[in-house]
């Protein structure tokens, strides 16, 4: 049992006074400011003009972090800022889903801009105290604590005491306590914070908290991508708390709210009725994906190298249905019926400093399931669940520490990593002790998992130079792009997803475009033209989300009954129009579907040109390893080589007969290599980019963000001057 | 034991007494879009009285903030001061008993409070009792199998 603190327990370092203010149609136009380093703590006024051109959420994340740090920011300089912004949308409780933040920051993995979306209640209870962001800037000379009351418009920094727990199942449990009124006010209290792990790996990841009345605990959900509780943890800063009490129906202040109620309540009882029928969620969460993704080839088993496995059942939606506690309303933001969110309670731990004790685990959800499970050829749902609740603790992103793993396990595989190099930790196929073990060296910042931790960008490189492993098969089996590990869908068989994946701004995540099966089974884009269509439409559509504060699984992990009669079902017009219409209750402003595309492009764009200031946005950066386009090994194209070889002959155009695996492997390869740099001018074209990956200016003047400062960054990058 | 509304569509000639009542009484209009208990022509001079049965409990379960609890007579309750009008209960009751009226932030329920048995001029409802069963008793058992106890 840990030690229990009131908040008088903790050294006041300082307080200041900003006072509430109600939220307008959605917005509070003005942010909250707080500078750890220097104990700065202010708002800013949010300008029509920040509003009109970058909506909110990710989009002021962005723009915030833009003006905050320079174009020479590392991300562990003192300037380089957690931005946490919710959007308009954010807060409603009608719309299941509408409760996420978004959190942006320069990445410790890439150098450039990640932006992640949570859900939890942290966002909106900010939100509620009349911020449409934050901003946490500078490094603190001592572990800090910061406060915001968003009932009393007060935010308060604390010294953490030395004495406080630091893996967040603790310590978020510890600050909901301490700061909570009383018995009563748990639930209006939200706990941003990472873990040990973060101290010492840049895949460090936050953990937004919510209190579940029900279990009478807190529970966590993650903004896993990218690192970004490594740059809270690097601030020193232990966690940040927000308190709110009173949440009600109408706190957005929307412009029609019963058109709110109306369109959310059409939505919770289309997935009342629908939900069974089809995803189950409710029941499942996003682990009802795994076996179809077994089915289809694509569940990332051994380092992505195959796609399927026979005992892809073991791990299967079915085995999580019996794990998780039913009939629960887990959302992760009230009026979400969706509920995905799923736990596994009273879950006993067989490893690590907690061992024997019994926890509630949040999840898995289907990523981190492939991750750490197939991924790793780790079939046992125990070995799985303990993965997933260290990484969470420890505040560890599990797509990234699932990818990392797996190319451990394939180093081991071939010899370049042994007893000796890994200290001692056995990396087996399955073996998930051993991964385990890399998790708590990570957390205790001590022997093989500090180096393990590093990502495996680094790791290709450094087991090339050091342990003389091949170099290219080094950057062929490193699943990363830009230095972020890919999560977890095969993308080989799909060439527009391996687009989904690369040609994005922030790198391989789920987040953007998930193209397999429009692409891969229903041929629905066969041209380079189509392709590029659809890598233009779905991240524009679903950056949306990001600027709203909502969460895009209501929008197609649930479908109208009669979806597909209607054109293009693959974008779930009716949800379509649902967003359009919540969109305008909340804010009175009028929005169309272009409307909607033209918002997200205009803050791709700035994403784009915010790389490219910091040095990337190039072309290059854009590459895939060849295990994310196709077979590596020649045992990997023997698997599949009915596949490979039909595909040879009629899309390449060469006979496969009496040709070696290796000569068959080396022209599929340089097939895919080509198809790959055709889809990237096709891509870019259609996006308005030059063919090395950089907005021109004339683009952004046709999206009116031709400002001088982002004019400036791509001139220079045009004129080979950056 | 669970207290609830027993109808009687039988007796019900769609006058809409029981309405006027229960509307006048909760939100201080004659509106039968703001009532607990609902008159619904059934075709052919017939009526079919909706509230709820106090029994499934559906809504007590979704609720994500536990604002729907179960009184110690068995009725259903909304706690204003809890509830965050998301509709998620609304959503959820089989029968269309949670009922909301639009831009309100509360929905609203019968709590089988029993005024609208007094003006009934048909006698076609009643205040009655009924036994717990397994479908009323199961949110409770949700919730305990999930308690972390001891967890902090």
């Amino acid at each position: 049992m840990s030690k229990t603190f009131s908040k008088n327990d903790f050294k006041l370092i300082s307080e200041t006074k900003l006072g509430t203010r109600p939220i307008h149609r959605g917005y509070a136009m003005r942010t909250l400011y707080v500078n750890v380093g220097t104990r700065e703590v202010k708002d800013k006024p949010v300008s029509e003009a920040m509003k009109k051109h970058f909506v909110g959420g990710k989009g002021f994340g962005l723009r915030l972090l833009w003006d905050g740090t320079k174009a020479s920011t590392k991300w562990n300089d003192p300037e380089n800022e957690i931005v946490i912004a919710m959007g308009p949308v954010c807060g409603n409780t009608n719309y299941p889903g509408s409760g996420k933040s978004l959190v942006v920051s320069l990445s410790p993995m890439t150098g450039v801009p990640i932006d992640s979306n949570v859900g939890g209640y942290f966002g909106p209870y900010l939100k509620f105290g009349g911020w449409d962001a934050l901003e946490l800037q500078g490094k603190s000379d001592r572990e800090v604590i910061v406060y915001i009351d968003s009932n009393e418009g007060l935010v308060q920094l604390y010294e953490a005491p030395a004495d406080i727990e630091q893996d967040t199942h603790l310590l978020a449990e510890q600050l909901t306590h301490a700061f909570a009124k009383d018995e009563k006010d748990l639930q209006s209290v939200a706990v941003v914070s990472a873990g040990r792990g973060a101290d010492h790996s840049p895949m460090g990841l936050l953990n937004f908290s919510l209190y579940d009345k029900r279990r009478q605990g807190v529970r966590v959900k993650q903004a896993g991508r990218g690192g970004i509780g490594t740059v809270l943890r690097d601030k020193k800063i232990r966690a940040v708390v927000g308190r709110f009490a009173g949440v009600s129906q109408n706190l957005n202040d929307a412009a029609d709210p019963a058109a709110v109620q109306r369109v959310g309540l059409k939505l919770h009882r289309e997935i009342i009725v629908n939900d069974d029928k089809q995803c189950k969620m409710r029941r499942q969460g996003t682990a009802h994906l795994m076996e179809v993704m077994n089915d289809y080839d694509l569940l990332p088993t051994k380092n992505h190298k195959y796609g399927q496995d026979p005992r892809g059942p073991e791990i299967a939606s079915w085995v999580w249905e019996k794990l998780f506690s039913q009939k629960l309303p887990d959302g992760c933001w009230f009026g979400c019926t969706m509920a995905c969110a799923h736990a596994v309670d009273h879950f006993e731990l067989k490893t690590g400093p907690y061992k024997g004790t019994k926890v509630c685990v949040d999840g898995p959800e289907y990523e981190t399931a492939a991750g750490v499970g197939s991924n790793l050829y780790v079939y046992d749902p125990h070995g799985i669940l303990e993965l997933n609740f260290y990484c969470d603790t420890y505040g560890i992103d599990t797509i990234s520490f699932g990818t990392m793993t797996g190319f451990l396990m394939e180093c081991w595989e071939h010899g370049i990593l042994n007893k000796e190099r890994t200290d001692g930790i056995d990396l087996s196929w399955g073996n998930w002790e051993g991964a385990a073990q890399i998790l708590h060296d990570m957390a205790d910042g001590k022997r093989f998992g500090v180096l393990a931790g590093k990502g495996v960008k680094f790791l290709a490189e450094y087991f090339a130079k050091e342990y003389g492993a091949d170099a290219q098969f080094m950057k062929d089996i490193a699943l990363h792009g830009k230095g972020l590990e890919q999560s977890e869908y095969i993308s080989k068989e799909s060439l527009a997803q391996q687009g989904g994946y690369y040609l994005t701004n922030k790198g391989p995540q789920h987040d953007e475009a998930w193209l397999i099966f429009m692409d891969m089974v229903n041929n629905r884009i066969p041209t380079f033209e189509n392709k590029a269509e659809a890598l233009h439409y779905f991240p524009m559509f679903r950056t949306w989300f990001g600027l709203q504060g909502l969460c895009k699984l209501p929008w197609n992990d649930v479908e109208p009954a009669d979806n597909a009669k209607w054109p293009e079902p693959n974008k779930v017009p009716e949800h379509v129009a649902n967003y359009r219409e919540l969109y305008t209750a909340i804010t009175g402003e009028p929005l169309d579907w272009d409307g909607l595309i033209r918002m997200s492009e205009k803050v791709y764009n700035f994403q784009r040109v915010f790389n490219v200031r910091q040095g990337g946005g190039h072309r290059k950066d854009d590459y895939p390893p060849y295990r994310a386009m196709g077979p590596v090994l020649e045992d990997e194209y023997v698997a599949r080589e009915e596949r490979y070889d039909k595909q040879m002959k009629e899309k390449i155009g060469i006979d496969p007969a009496g040709k070696s695996v290796a000569e068959k492997v080396k022209i599929t390869r340089e097939f895919r290599l080509k198809q790959y740099d055709s889809l990237i001018d096709a891509v870019f074209k259609r996006r308005g980019w030059t063919s090395d990956g950089c907005p021109t200016p004339e683009h952004l003047k046709e999206l009116e963000i031709d400002f001088p400062e982002v004019l400036a960054v791509v001139n220079d990058r045009i004129a080979g001057k950056a | 034991m669970i207290k609830y509304l027993k109808l009687h569509d039988d007796k019900c000639v769609g006058c809409m007494t029981c309405t006027a009542t229960c509307s006048r009484l909760y939100a201080k209009v004659d509106d039968p879009a703001k009532s607990r208990i609902q008159v619904l022509p059934a075709g052919s001079g017939r009526f079919h009285l909706v509230a709820c049965d106090q029994e499934c409990r559906k809504c007590v379960a979704e609720c994500p903030v536990q604002a729907i609890t179960v009184n110690s007579q068995g009725v259903v309750m909304i706690n204003k001061n809890l509830c965050v009008g998301c509709l998620a209960c609304v959503a959820v009751c089989p029968i269309d008993a949670m009922r909301f009226f639009p831009a309100e932030p509360v929905p609203f329920k019968c709590v089988a409070c029993g005024a609208c048995v007094k003006t009934c001029p048909k006698d076609a409802l009643e205040i009655a009792e009924k036994a717990d069963s397994p479908q009323s008793r199961e949110y409770l058992e949700l919730a305990a199998a999930v308690q972390q106890g001891g967890r902090k």
